[in-house]
């Protein structure tokens, strides 16, 4: 099946859609090339990342569509035509066929671009401008097509002037949906790709820049316009996107995440330069950048803390910004704080969470207190995955191990606490795990480990010979 | 007897004049000239970085009133020791940062060598888990570049970096990075070397930590306080030395732990045998009660 052709293959008579032997049989001589659909889409992709240069709003059209909302954007690149030539003109010089209109709706302008290319309809002319086009150009389904051509409905006119009931009955109502957005009498909304970002700022070269120190004084510049811009309204950015658009079309996007919404253009300067050292494949200027744009993608509002007063709201706000610039450069995972969790099993006791996010909750989380004038009852370093021990003889039932073997070293316990018994969850878990008997062990030098035995003696009735597997689960100071 | 006094008071009072002044600038510049050379003008003449007492008395008096803030100390321990110089080093880093956030470092390998800080451990030392931010660095270079970081930032207690085995970016000009970075902002930079040998550095302090054995009592009490045998060996200002430290928990401070005797309580004298060594294990109580 033919996916799509070129000029001369279109000049021969084959279209789309025909199978492949047909058109060998029409011209034995065609080149055929496997059509690669993800490719494709990863192409449309990267034309969206570049005509973000024009309007945030980019949507998707697959397979072959973009649709731009340009409304109160055209007059920055010189009005509506102007616009539409240089976008046309930088597609059309990287090799791309392109096909575009402005129309009032979405709807509209695709349906034009069907037609012929150039068309800039003024705002309440969809209807006469659609109407002389042949129906295909709506871009119904095949059926449906060829319904409205068996029914002599040729021209989207045709259709238009027939009683709109009619036409729900026959065609359905999503049909009539689609003609009227076509006919500029009722508008959709696109769904662009990325949210709207709260707040830009941007700047464009007439050279393109490629040195570090233009970057790097480019972006604090436009921090400054973007901090300006958000104090205004109070706000304070938490997840800010750098945009670098390179003259041959690629884009890169870089974020910065906050845990506090940020208000100084020194804080943001930082924590890019952070993520830009630490960016595992660097940025590369290529022929350089023509556009720099910087956006808040997240916001939120600033609350005023009286700073002389209160010392500690500054120095957790200090201690804030440092987590953000450690979190830029190594990610957000790899910094985390503790949060209890209501749990006996020793390896759940504990939740580490992004510190970013969770700071402020983890400074007031209620942990156990401990008994007074106990020794340490929990080790303070825990084995996420517990080790196995070689224990050659034990006391049944439950005694301690008198000599176990770890990481190939024989340690002769010499003081041992226990068993403290640790019933698993049988609520949690499917499949039962078996109780633990937890034993605190010294060892000759002085040194004390958490082991445990996984399971009772005798609980397996018959299998009452078979030795437990003990584990070490953790190291006490 | 009276006249020569007089004279010998006449002498002074008369080169007083001159050399006081010429010997107090001497001395003046002398100690500037030392200062400058050890990059500490604090130190001599004003006043000195502030320091905080362990609680350990005769350890404090070695290290003139206790561990300097804004300096760096290392502690070093072989890796079968890895957790006992983590209890050294969280009781040395919640000692100097008192309430204030504690940032942990630790290299990636580390935690699965000798396993993660856990912070139910953590309380029941005493410790508050609530001030502890951990960060895991993929590597030693990164773990020492965030150090740095985190040094500048003098809303942190103390500043904790764990580095599993040696490393050759873990050299001077890391140390030195380290303690210029504390000093200016009066943030401890501890540093845990676990499984690597002691080298120069610009340390304020290095210690050489491994587990004692528990004090003698029955046995059916079981054990106590971590205990630890902490060797200092360097000091910047002053002597070295090496203690039996037990880290209090409920008070939170070191305590003197060698209960008169000699550093090392009784020690069964051959290896107990792998054959009967729950009869070992006994003899060994018997001796130690």
């Amino acid at each position: 099946m033919i996916s799509a052709l070129n000029d001369a293959a279109t000049r021969l008579g084959l279209e789309p859609g025909l199978p492949l032997a047909n058109a060998r049989a029409i011209c034995p001589d065609i080149a055929v090339f496997d059509a690669d659909e993800a490719a494709d889409a990863q192409t449309l992709n990267d034309i969206a990342d570049w005509c973000d240069r024009f309007t945030p709003l980019v949507a998707l059209d697959p397979p072959h569509g973009l649709l731009l909302d340009i409304s109160g954007c055209a007059h920055l690149f010189g009005g509506e035509v102007a616009m539409l030539k240089t976008i046309c003109d930088a597609l059309r010089r990287q090799g791309f066929v392109v096909s575009a209109a402005i129309a009032g709706t979405a709807a509209c302008a695709r349906t034009l671009t069907r037609a012929r290319s150039g068309n800039v309809i003024a705002e309440g002319q969809e209807a006469a401008a659609v109407a002389a086009l042949p129906v295909f150009t709506l871009g119904a389904d095949d059926a449906i097509t060829r319904g409205l051509r068996r029914a002599g409905l040729k021209t989207i006119g045709d259709v238009a002037a027939r009683g709109r009931h009619e036409i729900a009955a026959r065609f359905g109502a999503d049909f009539v949906a689609l003609l009227e957005q076509a006919l500029g009498a009722r508008d959709a909304p696109i769904s662009p790709r990325k949210p709207l970002p709260d707040y830009i700022a941007e700047r464009r070269f007439a050279e393109p820049v490629a040195t570090d120190t233009v970057i790097a004084a480019t972006l604090s510049r436009l921090a400054q316009t973007l901090i300006a811009s958000m104090n205004r309204d109070g706000k304070g950015a938490r997840r800010l996107e750098a945009s670098f658009f390179r003259t041959d079309g690629a884009v890169r996007v870089i974020g910065v995440e906050t845990g506090l919404p940020v208000t100084r253009g020194e804080i943001i300067d930082r924590l890019f330069r952070e993520r830009l050292d630490a960016l595992a494949d660097p940025l590369d200027p290529g022929f350089g950048f023509d556009l720099i744009r910087l956006a808040a993608s997240r916001t939120d509002d600033v609350v005023a803390a009286q700073r002389d007063l209160d010392a500690h709201v500054h120095d957790s706000d200090e201690v804030a910004a440092l987590i953000d610039r450690i979190a830029a450069r190594i990610g957000g995972s790899r910094i985390v704080v503790h949060l209890p969790q209501d749990t006996h099993i020793p390896e759940r006791a504990m939740l580490a969470v992004p510190a970013q996010h969770r700071f402020a909750a983890a400074t007031v989380a209620a942990w156990p207190a401990r008994a007074e004038a106990e020794p340490p009852l929990r080790p303070l370093r825990l084995f996420a995955q517990p080790e196995p021990v070689e224990v050659p003889f034990a006391e049944i039932p439950d005694k301690p191990p008198t000599i176990f073997r770890w990481r190939h070293v024989l340690h002769t316990v010499v003081r041992a606490e226990g068993p403290e018994r640790i019933a698993m969850e049988w609520w949690r878990t499917k499949n039962n795990m078996p109780t633990r008997d937890y034993f605190r062990v010294e060892d000759e030098t002085g040194l004390r480990f958490w082991l445990y035995r996984d399971g009772l003696y005798g609980e397996g009735g018959q299998e009452q010979a078979k030795p437990l597997a003990w584990f070490l689960h953790g190291l006490f100071a | 007897m009276e006249s020569a006094r007089s004279v010998f008071l006449r002498d002074e009072e008369i080169s007083r004049e001159d050399h006081v002044s010429q010997h107090d600038s001497t001395l003046a510049r002398l100690r500037r000239d030392i200062g400058r050379l050890e990059g500490d003008a604090l130190s001599f003449g004003g006043e000195g970085p502030p320091r905080v007492t362990l609680g350990h008395d005769e350890a404090d008096a070695t290290l003139q009133g206790g561990l300097l803030r804004g300096a760096l100390h290392e502690v070093f321990a072989s890796g079968a020791q890895a957790a006992t110089a983590t209890g050294f080093i969280a009781g040395l880093a919640s000692r100097v940062a008192a309430r204030r956030p504690l940032m942990w470092i630790r290299q990636d390998f580390s935690e699965r060598e000798n396993g993660a800080l856990a912070m139910s451990g953590w309380c029941e030392l005493g410790l508050d888990p609530r001030a502890v931010v951990t960060v895991r660095a993929p590597d030693v270079e990164a773990a020492l570049q965030i150090t740095a970081d985190a040094l500048a930032c003098d809303a942190l207690g103390a500043v904790v970096t764990e580095i599993w085995g040696e490393s050759r970016h873990v050299d001077l000009v890391a140390s030195r990075k380290l303690t210029l970075a504390a000093r200016a902002s009066g943030v401890a930079s501890l540093m845990l070397r676990i499984a690597a040998a002691p080298s120069s550095s610009t340390a304020e302090t290095r210690w050489v930590v491994r587990a004692a054995r528990s004090p003698p009592r029955s046995s059916w009490q079981g054990w106590g306080a971590p205990v630890f045998d902490a060797q200092l060996v360097r000091n910047r200002h002053g002597q070295t030395g090496q203690w039996i430290m037990e880290w209090n928990c409920d008070e939170c401070l070191f305590r003197d732990a060698s209960f008169g005797g000699p550093a090392t309580h009784p020690q069964p004298v051959a290896a107990a045998p792998a054959d009967r060594s729950h009869q070992a294990a006994i003899t060994l109580q018997r001796r130690a009660g």
